[in-house]
């Protein structure tokens, strides 16, 4: 198995990891990181496969597409974290009800 | 492509099983705080992953963004969650679930060994070699107007997707204000240690962003890891107990805030004018460009980034009635 | 191995050697101030082994003047942040372990 290989199958790993967690834990931070754990698996499986160059250097396009995807990653996860305070604020509770009942 | 000799082999294997069991913890450790500090840990094994695949641009704004500044945004919201009380929800089984419903339980273990193993075989079944678009970046890298071929498709071939970037960037922060942002906190004056930190390190993190932005031409570097370095100047000035006046807040921020989108827009109009396609540049002047685009990103990035770890909305001095 | 690397390799060695002292201190070490006395400490001069290390391999002397500004930002960002730790710690009243 080549270097590439492995660190994209890592990648999936991570995203599957990531995904599982995001289904059945219910506290909202945890499905923050869950979403950030599945992000790096995707980055990972990206770079990981443009390194098949052979000899050369890697692809650069999707390392500029990773370098973007981060940087979206973090914006969306301060955003995420902040609709989770607000829903705390609100209701003392760090999950999602199970039904809307208001 | 390469073999692997022993030692590579027995590196990554380890970094492997290290990220995922790492990944693991983070998502199944019982105390919130414990995760998120494994979290972060699991973030600089990142970077050390990325410098191993041979991508030190993606390992610097791993280290910068992944690990530090999502560390701090996590810790602060926890922090935040801590003081105001807040149930935080520990079990994420609930007992009185009958046996119908705990099989459906199992239900998404099922569902992530299918989609496992579709992924599994979709990137098995890749072919092992591909030069993928490098050759085409190669080609045309001397045109471009740098050297890193990485900067050359973030600000030139690729060029829309960094504009496109940076307007999600202010879309998050206008989001976090839409929603009226967070309550203003009340700040603990910072000790003389912290103190002493934030006034020695601010010039220096000003200084490295701009060496960023400078050695982003030539090697690794950009607007991505100068803006993060300079938010995280931002989140280091905010600890200190720094808060934005009002001036500041009202006019100077948003002023450059809207600085790098602006630059974009302007230099996309210019090109279209001047006969191009939407950020196609002159090879004469796309050097300059580059570097002008860059500069207004990472003035944009480090205060967008820096206000999202604020949260609060600025005080635009009309709406009191909160 | 050229001569250079007969000085690099013995330093960069002993500097992982600093690293797996503290990072063992850091999990065996009973509270948080006993595990913070052995991360820093150790982290600290096994950083400064390495880049030791890594002066004698340099090629030009800005990567030195690199390298050891690296060494001192982790120094100043360590110690301080050991002291922000501990005096956290303190202030919850987090008990020193006696024996």
């Amino acid at each position: 198995m080549t270097t590439e290989t492995l660190y994209a199958l890592v990648g999936v790993g991570l995203f599957i990891l990531g995904l599982y967690a995001l289904f059945v834990r219910a506290n909202l931070l945890r499905k923050i990181l869950a979403a950030n754990v599945m992000s790096s698996g995707v980055f990972l499986v990206l770079v990981a496969l443009a390194r098949r160059t052979g000899t050369v250097a890697p692809d650069p396009v999707p390392h500029a597409m990773v370098i973007t995807g981060i940087v979206v990653a973090v914006s969306v996860t301060a955003f995420a974290l902040i609709l989770m305070l607000r829903i705390a604020m609100k209701t003392g509770q760090t999950e999602l009800p199970d039904t809307w009942s208001e | 492509m390469d073999t692997l000799n022993l030692a590579q082999w027995v590196f990554d294997s380890l970094t492997g099983t290290g990220l995922l069991w790492l990944a693991w913890m983070a998502l199944a450790s019982p105390q919130l705080i414990r995760a998120i500090v494994i979290f972060v840990a699991f973030g600089l094994l990142m970077a050390l992953t990325w410098v191993r695949l041979d991508a030190v641009d993606i390992a610097l704004a791993e280290v910068a963004i992944g690990a530090g500044l999502t560390g701090a945004l996590l810790l602060a919201a926890l922090a935040k969650l801590t003081a105001a009380q807040t149930e935080i929800s520990k079990s994420d089984h609930r007992p009185r679930d009958g046996r119908a419903v705990r099989a459906l339980r199992q239900l998404p273990a099922v569902l992530m060994f299918l989609v496992a193993a579709g992924l599994v075989y979709s990137v098995l079944s890749l072919p092992p070699v591909s030069s993928g678009l490098s050759v085409e970046v190669d080609a045309n890298l001397g045109t471009s107007g740098v050297e890193n071929p990485v900067t050359a498709v973030l600000l030139n071939f690729r060029g829309y997707d960094t504009l496109l970037e940076i307007f999600v960037l202010l879309l998050a922060l206008l989001g976090v204000w839409s929603l009226g942002g967070l309550p203003p906190q009340r700040v603990a004056p910072a000790g003389p240690v912290l103190h002493t930190l934030a006034v020695v390190l601010t010039p220096v993190l000003i200084l490295l962003a701009a060496y960023f932005l400078w050695a982003g031409v030539k090697g690794p570097g950009g607007a991505f890891q100068a803006g993060a370095t300079l938010g995280a100047a931002g989140v280091l000035l905010q600890l200190a107990g720094w808060r934005p006046g009002p001036g500041f807040a009202r006019v100077h921020w948003r002023l450059i805030l809207v600085a790098g989108p602006a630059l974009f827009i302007l230099v996309a109009l210019f090109t279209i004018v001047a006969g191009r396609h939407l950020l196609e540049y002159a090879p004469e002047h796309a050097g300059t460009l580059i570097l002008l685009l860059e500069s207004g990103a990472t003035l944009s990035i480090g205060l967008t980034l820096a206000g999202l770890f604020f949260g609060e909305r600025p005080d635009d001095g009309y709406d009191n009635d909160n | 191995m050229t001569p250079s690397d007969y000085i690099a390799v013995p330093l960069l060695v002993s500097g992982v050697m600093f690293f797996l002292a503290g990072s063992a201190g850091l999990l065996r070490f009973p509270d948080v101030y006993t595990r913070l006395h052995a991360l820093t400490k150790s982290d600290n001069v096994g950083l400064g082994l390495i880049v030791a290390g890594l002066v004698v391999e340099a090629d030009s002397w800005f990567v030195v003047g690199k390298l050891l500004f690296i060494w001192l930002l982790v120094l100043l960002a360590g110690a301080s942040v050991a002291n922000l730790i501990t005096k956290g710690a303190m202030q919850r009243g987090t008990r020193m372990w006696t024996r």
